[in-house]
Formats: structure tokens, sequence, C-alpha cells
């Protein structure tokens, strides 16, 4: 180990800083863009055209705002806070190759560290709750505190499933094993388990009660202002770009390409486009999950995390185990991982739609009012019975 | 340790203090930027349109505690099936029936839970 490889590492980890800003920059506009799309709104549009700089003025606008400390506040963590949220988040791209060379230093128990990082930032939203001494934030910070650790079980038993198929713990390894088939079609319901459980270690709608604005008014986040909530916000969209990213590493097959023509620089560029179209697609997901589900309750969050993700979470290494260990064939685990996934989705539509609500709310399109009235809405006015 | 290993670690924490930097770089500018000008109100805690209490220590449900002893176990249980899932296949058929029995133990444990209703928010 010489100096001139640590200072390759150091270059490594500006660049890597440098492109996760601004993707986090280009994740805010686009997330507004798509909530708006979704909810039948412009979204920004004024600053610069079609407002694609908004994030610039966003983010300035953040810099230049005063930062409130507030009066009980635990002064230390309260500013410390921040840190220990957003350099786990960042700690995790160490190991997260975006090609087959492209990586800080891919570590060997890659997928071990990034599980064990991934949690470290629930220290983070505790301490933002407790040093900002207001009852809104210690609420938060402790619901936060309550879901990120439900969730981290099936989040890791997910990982795991991956791992023990491939038979590797490192993340370009486990890409290369998905050369001819992702591990998406091997374990559908691997790959459930993970979105799910991600989303809710995201703290994203619909698990977003940590920081939810109708109950506990922003939770851990409330008291910050200024560069310091920025830091939150940027943790959160790296997050969600590392979790997209993760998905498409860990199951729909990374950068692999069936026949892949090229070599060195060519090859590199065509992986990183390819894994970048696969993870705009998961982030499409998950912005569209948001704009379109209503956020669950506490009770409804712990019991389907506990009752159902964790259970599942189990079944998937015993049958995953059982699959490898007896050397059956994938497409048998493909089967039971789908039958599973099958099951688990019943049971959550039978638990979630009730008969009182399909009675109480009636759409009636314009088309059938127009056919069946059989006059112009103009007229109904006076002449309706 | 080889030197992979030492390089590995050196690189994570170049990483950790590059986000910090950065971090820190962005708090100087706020600091250089952003106007400073505390009032009483302003600096009070959020509350809604009500003086706040000076007291916010309110008490802390004690399902928080009683969700994070569960979690800890199934924690520790994940560090021993990662090494597990790793060697199961080459290794001799015992390795993988005593995990199987393992995840049996704690399958059993959390049905048991369930049956208490520890798993119920209340």
């Amino acid at each position: 180990m010489s100096l001139s490889e640590v200072f390759i590492i150091l270059a490594k980890a500006v660049i890597l800083m440098l492109s996760v800003s601004l993707v986090v920059l280009v994740l805010t506009y686009a997330e507004r863009k798509a909530l708006a799309r979704i909810q039948q709104r412009m979204g920004p549009t004024r600053v610069g055209f079609k407002g694609i700089l908004q994030p610039v003025a966003d983010s300035l606008k953040l810099i230049t705002k005063e930062d409130i400390l507030p009066t009980w506040a635990d002064r230390g963590v309260y500013w410390l806070a921040p840190i220990a949220v957003f350099v786990p988040a960042f700690l995790m791209w160490v190991t997260i190759p975006v090609t087959r060379q492209i990586v800080v230093e891919n570590l060997d128990l890659g997928l071990f560290y990034i599980t064990a990082v991934s949690v470290l930032s629930v220290l983070g939203l505790l301490m933002a709750g407790w040093g900002s001494a207001s009852k809104w934030a210690v609420m938060g910070g402790l619901r936060a505190a309550g879901q990120l650790i439900s969730y981290e079980i099936p989040f890791i038993m997910a990982i795991l499933g991956v791992a023990m198929l491939a038979q590797s713990l490192d993340l370009t390894e486990i890409v290369a094993q998905q050369h001819s088939v992702s591990f998406a079609l091997v374990q559908p319901l691997g790959l459930f388990i993970f979105l799910t459980s991600a989303l809710a270690e995201l703290g994203r709608t619909p698990f977003d009660i940590h920081h939810a604005e109708s109950e506990v008014i922003g939770g851990p986040f409330v008291e910050y202002s200024g560069a310091h909530w920025s830091i939150f916000f940027l943790a959160e969209y790296m997050n969600t770009f590392t979790i997209a990213v993760l998905t498409v590493l860990l199951f729909l097959g990374g950068w692999s390409w069936p026949t892949m023509p090229f070599e060195g620089f060519l090859h590199a560029t065509l992986s990183l486009i390819w894994l970048l179209i696969k993870t705009s697609a998961v982030l499409w997901l998950i912005f569209w999950i948001r704009g379109t589900y209503p956020r669950l309750r506490i009770d409804q969050l712990m019991a389907f995390g506990w009752k159902l993700l964790v259970p599942l979470s189990f079944l998937n290494i015993v049958i995953t185990a059982i699959v490898l260990f007896y050397g059956l064939p994938l497409w048998v685990l493909t089967c039971l991982s789908g039958i599973l996934l099958v099951g688990a989705v019943c049971i959550i539509r039978l638990n979630s739609s009730s008969s009182m609500e399909r009675d109480t709310v009636r759409l009636v399109s314009a088309k059938d009012v127009r056919s069946k009235a059989k006059f112009s809405p103009l007229e109904t006015s006076g002449g309706a019975e | 340790m080889s030197e992979g290993y030492v390089l590995n670690w050196i690189a994570v924490l170049v990483v950790a203090a590059v986000g910090l930097v950065a971090i820190l770089l962005m708090f100087a500018a706020s600091r250089l930027l952003a106007p400073r000008r505390p009032t009483e109100a302003k600096d009070s805690p959020y509350e809604c349109g009500i003086p706040a209490a000076p007291y916010h220590w309110s008490q802390i449900q004690i399902r928080y505690y009683v969700f994070a002893i569960i979690f800890i176990i199934f924690d520790v249980e994940a560090v021993f099936l990662f090494p597990w899932a790793l060697i199961f296949v080459e290794s001799v058929p015992i390795v993988f029936y005593e995990m199987l029995i393992f995840i049996g133990v704690l399958f059993f444990g959390v049905i048991y839970g369930w049956r208490k209703g520890v798993l119920q928010w209340r």
C-alpha cells in the first residue's frame, strides 16, 4: 500500500461526491415533475428552460437561509444529527459498483458492509428528534427508530437470499452471476420483499409515518432549517438513488448485457448507460408509488412489517436454501417464490379492501351519466326527475 | 491482515472524510451567507399557536422498546446467517439442517410473540 493508492481513492471519493450530488439535484427535479404529472399539475416551470434550474435555485435558497437553534435544544446532538444521517448514506457508496470497473473500492464483504452501514442512519434520526427538544421531533424520532428497525429485518433477509443464490457477497460477482438469468426471475418474492422494505427504510410514502406532515409535522426535521435541513434532504434522495441502484444490481441484472460486443471504454460507457436506464425505471416506480398510495397508519405499518414481511422473508430464505442444497433446478425456486408472492398479494388485498369502502365511494363516468340521461347536460337544470 | 484488507478500510475512512468535509463546507458557506438574527419567538419549538411548554420529555411508550428487543434478536440472527449463506451448499449436510432448525426456532419465536400480542401496536 502506497501513498499514491490513497490519493487515487481520494480522487475517486471526490468524484463520487460530485456525481452523487449531481444525481440528487436531478432527482429532486425529476420527482417534482413526476409527481406533478401524476397529479395533473405543471411542476416547476419558472427557473431555466422548463424549470430545469429549479434544484440549483432551491439549494442556493437553502444555503442562504437562517439556521435556527431552538431554545431548549441539546446543542451538540442537534448540530451533529445531520452528519450522522448523511455520512452513513454516503459510506454505502464505497462498495457499490456502477460498472464492472468503476467502483471506489470493491470490499469482499460488500453486501454485509452495506447492510451494516444502512442501519446507522437510524441513530441520526433519533439524535435529530432528541436534540431538537420539541415534542413533535421526539415523537418523529421514535417513530423513525421503530419503523426503520422493524423493516431492517426483511431488508437484510432479502439481501441474504441474493447472497445465497450468488454464493458471494461481492456485488460485482453478484452481477456477473446474473449474466443469463436475473435474480428477479428466480426470486420474485425476494424482489417484492426488498423493494417494500426498502421503501420503508427510505421513509417514503406509503411508509412515511415518521415525518408525516399531518401527524408529527415533519417529525425529526421539524426544527431544522437552512443548510442543516438540506443535509437531511440530500441524504434522503441519496438513499433513494442507492436503493434503486441496489435493486438493479441485486435483482435486475445490473449492467450485464446478454451479448456485449464491445470492450474497454465503450463497454464501460454502455454498461453505465444500461444501468442508469434500469435505475431510472426503478426510480420512476418509487415516485409512482408516492404519487398513488396513501400513508399507512402506524399500527398497520408495524403489522405489515412483522406479521407479513418478516415471516415471508424467512420463507424466502428457507425455500432458497432447500432448492440450492438439494440441487433442484432454479425454475422450481421461481415457481415456489411466485406462488408465495401471489399468496402474499392476496393477503394484502383481502386485508386492505373492505366492502364498506366499496359501497360508499362510487365513481360514475360522465359518459355513463350522459347515455342514461339521454339529453344534453345543459338542459338538466330544470328538467331532471 | 493482508494489504488489500488495510486498503479496503482506508477507502472507507477516506470516503467518510470526504463526506464529512463536504457537509462542513456547506455549513461554512451557510455561516457566511445566511443571516443570523435569533428572536425568542423564532427560536421557540414548533407548537400549534400556543406558547411551547418548556418540558418536552413527554413519556416514551414502552412498545418501542418491545420492538427494539425483538429487532436485536433477529439482527443477531442475521449476523449468523451471512457466513452460513456462503458455505452451506458445499459444506457437510449437518450445517444445512442445523441452520434450518435455528430458523425454525426463531420462526416459532415470531409465532409465540404474535400469539402473545407483542406484535400488535396498541
